[in-house]
């Protein structure tokens, strides 16, 4: 199984799913598929990391639909990917 | 006299949106001037108010709710605007009609909340905001088919241009003749379930789905590129402040120059009582050395409203995120801070950008660490005073300059420990996602960006006029009364209410190497940092101008000071609270007394720890 994570600039996938329990922080994971889903992400949608921070490549901006949105690395690997 | 012709009950419609749909332009479009910032009691969620006439004359109070993704009791946000247009909200009433405003060229997204909008029990009419920037971009959306399906008024919108409103004004106006009384609100389905629905209707209203937009892509490009971004950001930067500094100037001395007429002015009409004191060593001390910092307010607010209209701010905060995250902030943090270094009460106004409370909280808390500008004035009479300027590391630099960087420095440390610490205890809680749209550029809307200034401009003035009057005719009154006993040597002030009490604090401050002198100056220095030289000057009975006055000081402190004292001073004032505008900004932002008191309390308390360490490590390393 990948992980919006696990991409680098430049790759492009297919959201398959989310998985919140992977964050350590439970507090921090109960929401994060509602927040995820609330922004814009949604299975069957194509992404595309367009940038990655300048400091250890974090955080990272993905095309989803018609918008660019930026999150951690933490945060992307709830997003089951194709 | 309270007899009233028959009134209709006022309308009061509610703006509801995710952030970057245009909400607040479309605010700012319909309401014009006409509108009012503040903050919802006990919380720092912001509440903007205005009025706007329909076309048939009747007067509508607009309120525009914080931008939300949805209705959750997750944020601060989301629960006041779920409470306000529930009908709970204990101090704002229900609204009548619902204004959701969602972003054309992302329709799929925001119309998940207009779904569950619907679900709360009042009439709600959509706006499809940008429909300019969705055209270009080759959406092609049918507004006809979308209002059947949702089975609300659906109207398009630019808010940007002014003429592009006519159809949203016709419609508010028809909803409110025709309008339909409020229900109780019913429970919403999930988010999952409601974004089923909203792409089933996007299905059918969304007549082609376009492409991301061109500009954004192709700017992002460079401004995010990972070596040129950073250039550009830090280029952005320092323009910011360099302009900063250099427009601000000739305003400032402009300033200046006034109150110091009007002190001639003054001084030439009334006699040498107290009232001419009060109102030229109280009032127009006090009020103009705090007023002398709007020229750079305004500029700074300027650049940050700039910046936050086009975009850009969303990307300064993606670069920036990595590195503030190490102490747990955001990077949205970052701008805040950074303008804190010209003055911390634009900083502290400008964290409304950070949309979680806490994060906010905390940046609020160590923002006054970062040496603002009017702690220059203090830093250079020191400095200039007691460390002679050696060419230091090589001959490159001076160790003036050398000591300035690492005052400097030591706030930005301090403040990322603090910040740190106070991540773990008071602001602790579950992280808050970065998640957040990177909108796209836009061109600012002069309009808009006026009416915002002006909104920062008067919240500045309000509080000069009210609560930094008050304490500098309250400083001054402690600096002038009693009055001097005949026959005493001392200077005037030393026999004031500010004398005793400076003297009491002497022995607290006695540790630290600071003298008597010292600690009564602390006193009337409370009004602004800067202001301290002045109070010296008073306690050495030094007469003149600035200048001289500054000269004079120099003198005493070389003969009259030890070294470490004098470091310990420097110590203090790199942490001290020695600000009550800034204090007083910190109470409205915050909305709590309890923070501010909290504030005032560690700055004090680590500004004493460093100069006490500074005090005895100098005297034991200079014997």
């Amino acid at each position: 199984m990948r992980y919006l994570s696990d991409l680098n600039i430049g790759d492009e996938a297919k959201v398959l799913g989310f998985e919140a329990e992977r964050c350590k922080d439970i507090e921090f994971a109960r929401d994060l598929e509602d927040r995820l889903l609330e922004i814009g992400f949604e299975e069957g949608l194509d992404v595309k990391i367009l940038h990655e921070g300048p400091v250890s490549r974090d955080p990272i901006a993905v095309r989803i639909g018609q918008m660019t949105i930026a999150l951690r690395r933490m945060e992307a690997d709830a997003v089951k990917i194709s | 006299m309270n007899i009233m012709p028959e009134m209709t009950k006022e309308i009061k419609i509610a703006l509801v949106g995710s952030p970057n749909s245009g909400k607040s332009s479309l605010f700012n479009a319909l309401t014009g001037s006409r509108q009012k910032v503040a903050n919802y009691p006990g919380v720092t969620v912001e509440r903007r108010s205005g009025k706007y006439t329909t076309k048939n004359d009747q007067n509508i109070v607009l309120i525009d709710l914080p931008g939300i993704y949805s209705l959750k009791d997750r944020t601060l946000d989301e629960r006041v605007s779920r409470e306000v247009i529930t009908g709970v909200h204990t101090s704002e009433s229900r609204p009548d009609i619902l204004l959701c405003v969602a972003d054309s060229t992302n329709l799929r997204v925001h119309l998940r909340l207009v779904l569950e909008l619907k679900h709360l029990g009042l009439p709600v009419i959509l706006a499809l905001n940008m429909h300019d920037m969705a055209e270009r971009d080759g959406i092609d959306i049918d507004p006809e088919i979308l209002s059947r399906e949702l089975g609300i008024p659906v109207v398009t919108t630019i808010a940007v241009r002014s003429g592009s409103l006519d159809g949203l004004k016709t419609q508010l106006s028809n909803s409110i003749t025709d309008l339909i009384p409020p229900k109780d609100a019913v429970q919403a389905p999930t988010t999952r379930e409601l974004q089923k629905q909203a792409r089933t209707l996007a299905k059918t209203a969304i007549i082609s789905e376009g492409i991301h937009h061109k500009v954004t892509r192709e700017l992002d490009k460079i401004l995010l590129h990972p070596v040129l971004g950073i250039i550009i950001f830090f280029i952005t930067l320092f323009g910011m402040f360099q302009l900063v500094y250099f427009w601000a100037e000739t305003p400032m001395s402009l300033i200046e120059q006034g109150f110091l007429a009007l002190r001639g002015i003054i001084s030439g009409l009334l006699p040498d009582n107290w009232l001419r004191s009060l109102l030229v060593h109280g009032v127009i001390a006090g009020v103009g050395s705090v007023l002398v910092f709007l020229p750079q307010i305004l500029i700074l607010f300027t650049f940050i409203l700039i910046l936050e209209a086009t975009g850009y701010m969303a990307r300064a905060a993606f670069i920036m995120d990595r590195l503030m995250a190490l102490v747990g902030l955001n990077g949205r943090a970052f701008i805040p801070l950074m303008s804190s270094f010209a003055c911390a009460i634009p900083g502290i106004m400008a964290t409304r950008t950070i949309e979680h409370h806490r994060d906010r909280l905390t940046t609020i808390m160590i923002a006054p660490l970062m040496t603002c500008s009017a702690r220059i004035p203090v830093y250079a009479l020191l400095i200039g005073a007691v460390v002679p300027n050696n060419p230091v590391i090589f001959g490159l630099f001076g160790l003036q300059g050398l000591v300035l960087f690492g005052l400097y420095l030591a706030g930005i440390i301090s403040a990322l420990i603090v910040a740190a610490v106070l991540k773990m205890t008071l602001t602790k809680g579950a992280a808050q996602p970065f998640l957040m749209e990177l909108p796209k550029y836009q061109l600012p809307v002069l309009k808009h960006l006026l009416i915002n200034l002006w909104e920062r401009a008067r919240i500045f003035l309000k509080r000069a006029g009210t609560i930094i009057l008050y304490s500098a005719i309250g400083l001054w009154v402690l600096a002038q009364y009693p009055k001097k006993p005949l026959g005493a040597t001392e200077p005037d002030i030393y026999y004031s209410y500010a004398g005793t009490l400076g003297r009491a604090l002497q022995y607290i401050f006695e540790p630290l190497g600071f003298n008597w002198e010292m600690s009564i100056a602390l006193i009337p220095g409370m009004a602004a940092r800067e202001v301290a030289i002045g109070a010296l000057g008073t306690v050495y009975a030094l007469q003149g101008s600035e200048d001289q006055i500054a000269q004079g000081m120099r003198t005493v402190i070389q003969n009259s000071w030890s070294l470490p004292t004098a470091f310990a001073f420097l110590a203090w004032y790199v942490f001290a609270p020695q600000c009550l505008a800034t204090l007083a900004t910190v109470r409205r932002e915050t909305n709590s007394w309890g923070w501010t008191s909290f504030m005032t309390i560690y700055l004090f308390a680590l500004a004493y720890l460093a100069a006490f360490i500074v005090n005895n490590v100098a005297i034991a390393l200079l014997g």
